[in-house]
């Protein structure tokens, strides 16, 4: 079997058509294959979101992650764009919607695009994916313990985010929710009542939570993985984008 | 959780980085992921000079316990000083 990988830094135009940095990952075979927006964690674009692109592409998916934090911090090393990102706030929801809209734009350009595109996004990334799927055309998005999807911060926090459930009602493609039922957020409550929201709904979606584990599960070079967790989870995210981006 | 629950202060004096030392102006505290550190979650410092990018940076996570050891070491240094020295 041929399974040859091109994995490189890549410029697209994001929000606004500015120039951002990302890392795109992809089999070399002439595919058709669909496509997969990586949206990295609060932690940035690291060595560890660009090894989970690369995972997509090895999986058989053109895969890229934008460097959200490109404007901030041009340049600079992951940690310190983060450290300067996080100071200001994190990044703006319409920036962000931006610069999934160009990395799937880039995606479907590519020769061995089948048209069909995915987004997968963890902890904050994991609400930003969500949001995604409420704002851009999609095939399938997968939120990986995204929190403040259906509640807002507690009283008090400086976080900036706010719920997006009420434009779920605009979900334009499936969703699959991988959750950890230690985690405090998303708490299990909040992951049960966001569920019954998207049946109400009648939006697509399938959620699995995880005993004996909280955010941040799939991250190998964290304490918080757990493999029990992450093993599982990847079979359900291939189960779904190959039901979902086959094409 | 990602908190983005930070203290921004102005701070005067040096910090030596990847690039040598450089001159301080600002400070960021903060309970957040740690980059590097084997915990959940860390007290962190940045100690930054933004003005010269974001790599003028020196950073540290502090475990919750470790941090308010340095914050009352910090307190009983500058405490202990010889009266008029600062």
């Amino acid at each position: 079997m041929y399974d040859a990988v091109l994995a490189e830094t890549v410029n697209i135009h994001g929000d606004g058509g500015d120039v951002i940095e990302a890392y795109a990952a992809r089999p070399l075979d002439p595919g058709p294959r669909g496509g997969v927006v990586v949206i990295h964690h609060m932690p940035g674009y690291d060595a560890s979101t660009k090894e989970i692109t690369r995972t997509f592409a090895v999986n058989g998916y053109n895969a890229i992650c934008p460097n959200l934090y490109s404007r901030e911090a041009p340049g600079a090393a992951p940690d310190d764009a983060a450290a300067a990102v996080r100071a200001a706030g994190g990044v703006p929801d319409d920036r962000l919607v931006g610069d999934v809209a160009g990395a799937a734009a880039w995606l479907r350009a590519l020769t061995t695009a089948n048209g069909k595109i995915a987004t997968i996004g963890y902890c904050s990334g994991g609400r930003q994916s969500f949001l995604a799927a409420c704002r851009l055309d999609l095939d399938a998005a997968v939120d990986c313990y995204g929190a403040f999807v259906m509640d807002a911060p507690p009283e008090g926090a400086p976080v900036k985010m706010t719920p997006v459930v009420g434009q779920a009602a605009n979900l334009s493609c499936p969703v699959l929710g991988l959750f950890g039922e230690d985690d405090a957020y998303p708490s299990p409550d909040e992951v049960k009542r966001l569920d019954e929201e998207l049946t109400r709904l009648g939006k697509d979606h399938e959620f699995h939570s995880y005993p004996g584990a909280g955010h941040a599960f799939f991250s190998v070079d964290r304490p918080a993985y757990r493999p029990e967790a992450a093993k599982d989870a990847w079979g359900r995210i291939w189960d779904f984008f190959g039901r979902h981006l086959a094409g | 959780m990602c908190t983005y629950a930070t203290t921004r202060l102005s701070v005067d004096g040096s910090g030596k980085g990847a690039e040598g030392w450089f001159g301080l102006t600002d400070a960021s505290v903060y309970l957040d992921h740690p980059v590097h550190a084997p915990a959940g979650h860390t007290l962190n410092i940045d100690f930054l000079n933004p003005a010269a990018g974001p790599g003028a940076r020196v950073a540290v996570e502090l475990t919750a316990e470790s941090a308010r050891r340095l914050a009352a070491a910090i307190v009983a240094a500058l405490d202990s000083a010889p009266p008029g020295l600062v």
